[in-house]
């Protein structure tokens, strides 16, 4: 199986009777033991390839593989190989965490002893031992995926499909099921495909990430590469004195792309990195010109989804969830980011 | 000790195939379970058509009187309805069950696993029969306890008893295939006044051959719970009727087949695995 | 004063206009009452046929009286089902808000309960009507008849408007519908209150409700008997329950300050 991927998708197609392709072609490779992360604005068809690589809802054209089976011929062994925690908690309220996964555990095939054993195990997984017995009604949020995610895992799967994992979720909850993942990943060679409409989710968790749009994959790779791809980081001054503002174009255009900005202030990119800032500084002092302030702005994703889409991801699907969810809790790479309006 | 998750990737955890037995056992388990935690349930579709049965038993009793009256206690011509009416509640909670597992996606969590969809149709299915069983022990002992006698003796209320857990089960699956047609609560609720409405148009409260207005008695000659209800009063009533138990077996049978049938066509495509 | 009529015919309005527009509501509204005509006086004509059985304008006629004061009760009991969806929905905090006259709204869902069994008893009539049914009154005590439904309304209203409000909740349904239910098949529903024998006789001697169901019957086959025992215990719980509903609305008023 080596070199095989574990998932390979090549021109996937899904269609509904009514409207436009919800899938609309789209080829991806993901590689045992790495974190997929396909980022997407709600209504790009995220949630339907889920359904489609798990088997739970058959292409219109295109084939898959994942864990080397074909999810159209092989479905069963698919499954086997595969766990999902899918968008709905889809959780029963009136029975307990342990007899969630007991149930799970059965219906998976595990003998009466592995049952039990496994059960405990993963309780105490995903810290659900002291309230394994207590009715899922009762669970907050964050409990209600932990839950989900150990299903998932009832039958040591070696491919974990998780379909927008912390949506809804406090800021506490969102960083343990993050730190979960990644320890899945790191530790026990799981292969995730994780789809999320956060940036920030993707950014921090993935290996490599897939920018899907309408049913198209618009941009795929590395985070790094991806932000990197559009241009290095950028700077942006504001002069003391708004006249300076000429003054200051002048002088920052020889770093690079250049453009002032209605606040009177100028941004320039720098394709030389970060480096560059200290000689602008120096550059500015020589030449006497007094700054207010000078900000370092990082690409983000939610550039790369603009230049490759010309709109921004949060906020920008049908029945746009609320995007200040993804800006809470402080992330790195995120240094002088400018806030953005709603 | 930090049990190992990984230990599973290469060992023994691999998945085996749970027999259909068990797989039935599991989610029957569960079904019952459910119906077990939620006495609200429970409580209101007993008690209803005990209620209806107090005042009905009491107000129609002058129907005896009718020349040809085929009793002189209406409480044993009467006692057949609740076991119908129960039935009718117990096919509306195993479809309401059913359709918010389908609502919540937690039929597609199942879906994940290798599990038949026959086992999940009959599992289903297993918290309905409890409740139908139950609930038609319950209603005998009321009626005996009302003063209704079996002119079949013992053996006659535990036919009856049979009888009543078969339309129980029938009426389920009723209520199971609207759910996966439908896939939503209100739409099996939806069915309720007409379940309520045909039980009404039939021989509920005066036999067949006793209905003045022929429109009636026409629709109610056509309508099969007539006939389920003629078989479970036959037994109290006239003995061992071997014409009216073989029409109302028959009945409840063909509707057991049929809704099964289309039951397990509908859960296929439920569940659209590939 | 004017205030009050104002808020009365507001609130009146809507739940009128909200049965009409909303299929799911009205559809029940005018079925079922049709249904339990079809059933009683279809399907058990030949109660008549029980030795002693005396009512001189046939089978039809005595079922059409009860099926035609309890569609007026069950109307009643709607509205409060309407209230209570209105506390759910948060619609009756604004109510309160806005109505200069808060007791308005009682009678504006009271008038709302009337407007909206005035097509189910029409269609009801109607419908017996064309069954056949012998109608042996005189125009006075035609319109008694109608009196007897419209208070029976106004009660089954005042009460369920004023249990709603005291439960502010869409769950009270059951608890609204089900005294109304029993109380009403308590009484001489299938025969005459002479015919009934055992606990029901009894129970049915006392139910308040028996006095109009059987003034209701008299009224119709011109042979009056116990109207005004109908009239004065109706219009005497009208006056009970619309303390009651008064002081629904007071605990509501309370409930929403917080």
């Amino acid at each position: 199986m080596s070199g095989e991927q574990a998932i390979q998708v090549e021109k996937l197609v899904r269609e509904f009777r009514k409207g436009p392709r919800a899938v609309d072609g789209i080829d991806l490779a993901v590689s045992p033991g790495e974190i997929y992360g396909f980022l997407g604005p709600n209504g790009a068809g995220k949630s339907t390839t889920v359904l489609m690589l798990t088997t739970l809802l058959p292409p219109t054209s295109g084939r898959a593989t994942v864990g080397g089976f074909d999810i159209v011929k092989q479905g069963a062994q698919v499954r086997a190989a595969i766990g999902a925690a899918l968008q709905e908690a889809a959780l029963d309220a009136i029975l307990t965490g342990r007899e969630h996964l007991m149930l799970q555990a059965t219906l998976q095939g595990l003998s009466g002893a592995e049952r039990r054993s496994r059960t405990t195990a993963l309780l105490e997984r995903v810290g659900l031992n002291e309230a394994a017995d207590r009715r899922v009604g009762g669970y907050s949020g964050g409990m209600k995926r932990r839950l989900d995610l150990a299903l998932a895992l009832v039958h040591s799967p070696r491919i974990l499909f998780l379909d927008e994992p912390t949506t809804g979720l406090d800021p506490q909850s969102r960083s343990a099921l993050w730190e979960e993942v990644a320890r899945l990943a790191r530790e026990e060679g799981m292969t995730v495909f994780l789809t999320t409409q956060y940036l920030e989710e993707a950014d921090v968790l993935a290996d490599r990430i897939g920018i899907i749009d309408h049913g198209h994959i618009v941009a795929e790779g590395t985070p790094a590469k991806l932000k990197a791809d559009i241009g290095g980081p950028s700077v942006e001054v504001t002069p003391t004195e708004r006249d300076d503002g000429g003054r200051l174009a002048e002088l920052l255009t020889a770093f690079g792309e250049m453009r002032r900005n209605g606040n009177g202030s100028v941004t320039v990119q720098l394709p030389g990195g970060e480096a560059e800032l200290a000689e602008i500084v120096r550059v500015l002092d020589r030449a006497e010109l007094h700054v207010e302030t000078l900000q370092l702005h990082q690409p983000s994703l939610d550039d790369v989804f603009l230049a490759q889409t010309g709109r921004k991801l949060e906020g920008s699907g049908d029945g746009a969830q609320n995007g200040s969810e993804a800006s809470a809790g402080s992330s790195p790479g995120r240094r002088g980011r400018r806030r953005r309006g709603r | 000790m930090a049990v190992d998750i990984a230990a599973g990737h290469h060992a023994d955890v691999a998945p085996g195939t749970a027999s259909i037995v068990e797989q039935t056992l599991a989610v029957a388990r569960r079904a019952v379970v459910r119906t077990s935690r939620q006495r609200g349930l429970i409580i209101f579709p007993m008690v209803f058509p005990l209620i209806l049965f107090a005042i009905n038993g009491s107000a129609l009793s002058p129907a005896t009187r009718i020349p040809g009256f085929p009793t002189h206690n209406y409480r044993d011509f009467l006692i057949a309805m609740p076991f119908v009416q129960g039935a009718m509640f117990v096919s509306i909670t195993a479809g309401v069950d059913l359709a918010r597992d389908i609502e919540s996606g937690f039929l597609n969590r199942l879906a994940m696993t290798p599990v038949r969809g026959e086992a999940l149709l009959i599992g289903q299915l297993g918290g309905a029969l409890v409740l139908g069983v139950i609930q038609g022990l319950v209603y005998l002992l009321v009626g005996v306890a009302a003063g209704v006698s079996f002119a079949s003796g013992v053996g006659g209320a535990l036919v009856l008893l049979a009888l009543s857990i078969l339309i129980s089960f029938a009426f389920a699956s009723l209520g199971v295939l609207l759910a996966l047609r439908f896939g939503t609560g209100e739409a099996v609720q939806g069915i309720f006044p007409l379940l309520f409405v045909t039980i009404f148009l039939s021989s509920s409260s005066l036999p067949r051959n006793l209905i003045k207005s022929t429109w009636f008695r026409d629709v109610a000659t056509y309508n099969p719970v007539s006939y389920l209800l003629e078989a479970l009063r036959s037994l109290v009533i006239t003995g061992w009727d071997a014409r009216a138990l073989a029409l109302g077996f028959g009945f409840a049978l063909a509707l057991l087949v049929i809704a099964l049938g289309l039951a397990q066509a509908a859960m296929r495509s439920r569940l659209a695995r590939t | 004063m004017i205030r009050f009529a104002n808020v009365a015919r507001a609130v009146a309005w809507r739940s009128i206009h909200n049965t009409l527009v909303n299929p799911a509501i009205l559809v029940p509204s005018i079925v079922f009452p049709l249904f339990f005509l079809i059933a009683f006086a279809g399907g058990l004509s030949r109660i008549s046929d029980v030795p002693n059985f005396h009512y001189a304008s046939g089978y039809t006629a005595f079922q059409f009286v009860f099926v035609f004061l309890q569609s007026a009760a069950f109307g009643g009991v709607f509205t409060g089902f309407a209230v209570a969806r209105d506390f759910d929905s948060g619609f009756a905090r604004r109510l309160m808000l806005s109505a200069p006259r808060r007791s308005g709204i009682i009678a504006g869902y009271t008038l709302g309960a009337l407007g909206r069994w005035a097509l189910t008893g029409t269609v009801v009539t109607v419908a017996a009507l064309i069954a056949g049914m012998n109608v042996d009154g005189n125009g006075v005590q035609l319109v008694g008849l109608l009196g007897l439904g419209i208070a029976m309304n106004l009660v089954a209203a005042l009460w369920a408007v004023g249990l709603a409000m005291f439960l502010r909740t869409e769950q009270a349904g059951a608890l609204i519908q089900m005294p109304v239910f029993v109380l009403l098949f308590l009484a001489p529903v299938y025969v005459p209150l002479s015919l009934l024998t055992g606990w029901i006789h009894d129970v049915a001697n006392l139910n308040p409700v028996t006095p109009v169901l059987e003034a209701g019957r008299g009224l119709l086959a011109g042979s009056p008997a116990k109207v005004a025992i109908a009239f004065v215990g109706l219009i005497g719980a009208a006056l009970a329950l619309a303390a009651f509903a008064r002081r629904g609305l007071a605990s509501a008023e309370r409930a929403g300050a917080r």
